[in-house]
């Protein structure tokens, strides 16, 4: 019996009390086959203890069938989901795996790393707060390395491990490790990657420093893979100063109520706050948090809450609500990056539907500035976009929208592409900024001073309502 | 230490749920939530009563019955109908009913096939509904951890596994063409830890089943059988014993394995599930059959 399990044993309440304040950490795993992407999964899985007697026993019956490591048991087979998938021997979807320590929860969004699936890997990337990248200690950085980090920087995940495994292979070279450390990181500064990126040393199929500290590597003085997992500081990632609520749905019971229901994409709320509704800019008080479990004094980014307002005014789905003293801008017109996802290919002026948060509405590419080659991340000119391409565009809507730029806000600067025919979705897509050529006057420029000042004022004096400047 | 503007792994969990299933009711015409009477069917009427508060639930609960469920959970279904107000319709194949298809006599694939997939399928044509909620969860088994939490299905109730639509940060794909419908997986991201964690937190009410208690008993194909009404075949050797048992998972009774057990109260089932380590579908006949048998039910349009 393990520690842990003698723990539950002896005191199951005391256990649970502890784990009912565990945080989330969602995290993708980019690599492919022969990275050893699934075993390092399935080494997670089985040295947290995730792994049930049945699953194991049926991955010992497969191994033998199919497997790969002959009479070992197979870990990868324990990831490798769906049945075609496993006759043709590759991963060719999205999985989600599921684990949990003492410390946190683990959502694993498995991506394979061939070239042909880059929609795979925007789609896991997507919710994730941190980027596993896995390398072949024999052969370096790759270009598939470099893929995976150019979409994983396109993506705004804001921390990146880069796992140098099999380094079993390499008899645990310290020279080689630095090598390939030196290097990444010369890469990762060319394009502007994260600032937080780790390098690990590490083998999944023996476990050296997946979850224990390995006895091979002594000039390795960093975390464990697990360790980092465990305790990497996430919070501080989320918005907790610019509040928006992008209004899903109005919960109209009966005449005296009117709650306008959303999840609170960042920034905090608290009763009596003077509130903006935008497109239609008009204005109330927040009268009521509710909730199922009671009224709430305050809530805050992630929070699917219900608003009521001091005044009965116009809203429904596809508005945000903001704070009067700090509003997002609105345009119709925006720079966007967008991963395309679709046999057909991406055409100008072809209208499709566009959701963003709860808003639908039409549009289409008005030009294209360059595609961007995911392995050499070179910009090409492009007319069009094929199945996997990356490009960089200008978007034009049929109304305009109050937006975040995605960098700064995901939810309101991130979009998904409809076709209006087939109604598959083709596209996704990043805001970066509202496009110069739009109608609009530009914001003037301000001055440090004009700034700092700005922000006294806001925090000292919040009932003036000054407007935020940047 | 998690400060006061920070949320929980289940708060979290919590939000991304009420934030699906009010997606689903704003954007569809006609949205039904299955009712399976089980724990993961608690959980999800229970998160469903939180996105609509103070409102009642702005759509009916469909649950298919084979007419071989536990007679507790019939009970425990109307008694919560009651107490939450909300819409249960109810549907049995009624040609199933009328060849009399029986677990016992036709074997599970039969009786799954007409009473489970075919009476689902039934139902949902004759209702016509565009979204239908399940509470599948992603950790059950391996076929749905590619599953999305928008499952496209086609006019017959198809799943194709490669014909998903893609899915990105919390933007969900709602348009479907007329007959087409999507079925959507709040609890996606929940484990099984999850549930019972949740359930104990919340008082979400189950079926007593979930419990350990004296029941009749009887052994079949290694496989503990509870004798719930007078249609169980006794073969030759077969007798029925008074057990210590509790179920981990709920279904048709013939087709549904007890396991040995003293867990009486919720933290005692959660210790037992965390010491010995089984996954919970084991106890499930269906299963078993073949690699990927739960891939095939599926894309027939089991849920």
């Amino acid at each position: 019996m393990s520690i842990l399990e003698k723990k539950i044993a002896a005191d199951i309440e005391s256990y649970l009390k502890e784990h009912e304040n565990k945080e989330l950490l969602r995290f993708i795993t980019c690599g492919s086959v022969d990275d050893g992407k699934s075993t390092l999964i399935g080494r997670l899985l089985h040295d947290s203890k995730m792994i049930f007697e049945d699953q194991l026993a049926a991955i010992k019956k497969d191994s033998k069938k199919s497997g790969t490591t002959g009479d070992e048991f197979d870990l990868s087979l324990l990831v490798d989901g769906l049945q075609s998938e496993r006759e043709q021997g590759i991963t060719i979807d999205v999985a989600y795996r599921y684990f949990t320590t003492d410390k946190r929860k683990f959502i694993i969004a498995d991506t394979p790393g061939h070239e042909q699936y880059t929609r795979n890997m925007a789609t896991g990337a997507s919710t994730a707060d941190l980027a596993i990248i896995l390398i072949d200690a024999r052969y370096g950085i790759q270009t598939q390395t470099k893929r995976h980090s150019f979409i994983a920087k396109l993506l705004g995940i804001k921390h990146i491990v880069v796992a140098v495994n099999k380094m079993d292979l390499i008899d645990f070279s310290e020279d080689v490790y630095e090598n390939i450390k030196k290097e990444y990181l010369s890469f990762a500064k060319d394009i502007e990657l994260s600032e937080d990126i780790t390098l690990i040393p590490l083998s999944a199929l023996n476990g050296d420093n997946v979850v224990d500290v390995s006895q091979k590597t002594p000039w390795y003085k960093g975390e464990t893979l697990l360790h980092l997992l465990e305790n990497i500081e996430i919070g501080s990632d989320r918005d907790l100063v610019h509040f928006r609520l992008p209004v899903q749905y109005v919960n109209r019971p009966n005449l005296d109520f009117r709650g306008y229901c959303g999840t609170i994409s960042s920034g905090i709320i608290s009763v009596g706050d003077n509130i903006t509704v935008l497109p239609s800019k008009k204005s109330s008080k927040v009268k009521e948090i509710v909730t199922y479990d009671g009224n709430l004094e305050y809530a805050y980014a992630q929070q699917a809450i219900t608003l009521t307002l001091e005044d009965e005014i116009d809203i429904s789905r596809g508005d945000t609500i903001v704070k009067s003293d700090e509003q997002p801008d609105s345009a119709n017109a925006f720079d966007v990056n967008i991963v395309w996802m679709s046999e057909e290919p991406l055409l100008k002026h072809k209208s499709y539907l566009i959701k963003r948060a709860s808003s639908v509405v039409a549009g289409s590419i008005k030009c294209f500035y360059y595609k961007t080659d995911v392995n050499t991340q070179e910009h090409q000119s492009a007319n069009l976009l094929n199945l996997n391409e990356i490009g960089h565009a200008q978007l034009e809507l049929e109304t305009s929208l109050a937006y975040d730029p995605y960098i700064k806000n995901k939810a309101m600067g991130s979009f998904i592409i409809i076709d209006r025919v087939t109604n598959n979705t083709v596209g996704a897509g990043m805001i970066t900024q509202k496009s110069q050529t739009d109608s609009k006057t530009k914001a003037p420029e301000y001055g440090e001073f004009e700034i700092e000042l700005n922000a006294l004022i806001r925090k000292h004096f919040p009932h003036w309502e000054a407007k935020e400047i940047f | 230490m998690i400060d006061t503007k920070r949320l929980t792994h289940l708060k979290q969990l919590e939000a991304e749920s009420i934030h699906i299933l009010r997606e689903v009711v704003a954007e569809f015409d006609n949205p039904v939530m299955m009712y399976s009477v089980g724990k993961d069917s608690a959980v999800m009427l229970h998160l469903a009563l939180k996105a609509f508060f103070p409102a009642k639930l702005p759509f009916p609960l469909l649950h298919v019955d084979t007419g071989w469920k536990f007679k507790e959970m019939i009970e425990f279904r109307d008694k919560r109908a009651k107490e939450e107000g909300f819409e249960l319709l109810v549907h049995t194949n009624p040609e199933g009913v009328e060849k009399s298809i029986n677990p016992f006599v036709h074997g599970s694939a039969v009786h799954t096939d007409i009473m489970k997939t075919e009476g689902l399928k039934q139902a949902l044509n004759k209702y016509k509904f565009d979204a239908v909620f399940g509470g599948a969860r992603r950790d059950e088994e391996k076929s749905r951890a590619k599953e999305r939490i928008y499952s496209f299905r086609d006019k017959n109730h198809r799943w194709d596994p490669k014909n998903q639509r893609p899915e990105l940060w919390s933007i969900y794909n709602s348009r479907v063409h007329k007959g087409e419908s999507i079925r959507v997986f709040p609890l996606s991201n929940w484990t099984e830890l999850d549930i019972w964690q949740y359930i104990y937190l919340e008082h979400i009410p189950i079926v007593p089943l979930y419990f350990a208690k004296k029941r009749p008993i009887v052994q079949k194909d290694g496989i503990k059988i509870m004798v719930d009404d007078e249609r169980v075949p006794l073969e030759e050797g077969e007798e029925i014993k008074e057990e210590m048992v509790r179920f981990r998972t709920l279904g048709c009774y013939p087709l549904t394995g007890a396991v040995e057990s003293s867990a009486t109260t919720l933290p005692e089932i959660i210790q037992e599930m965390l010491l010995t380590k089984t996954s919970e579908r084991q106890g499930r006949v269906i299963d078993n059959d073949s690699a990927g048998s739960m891939e095939k039910k599926k894309m027939e349009g089991y849920f």
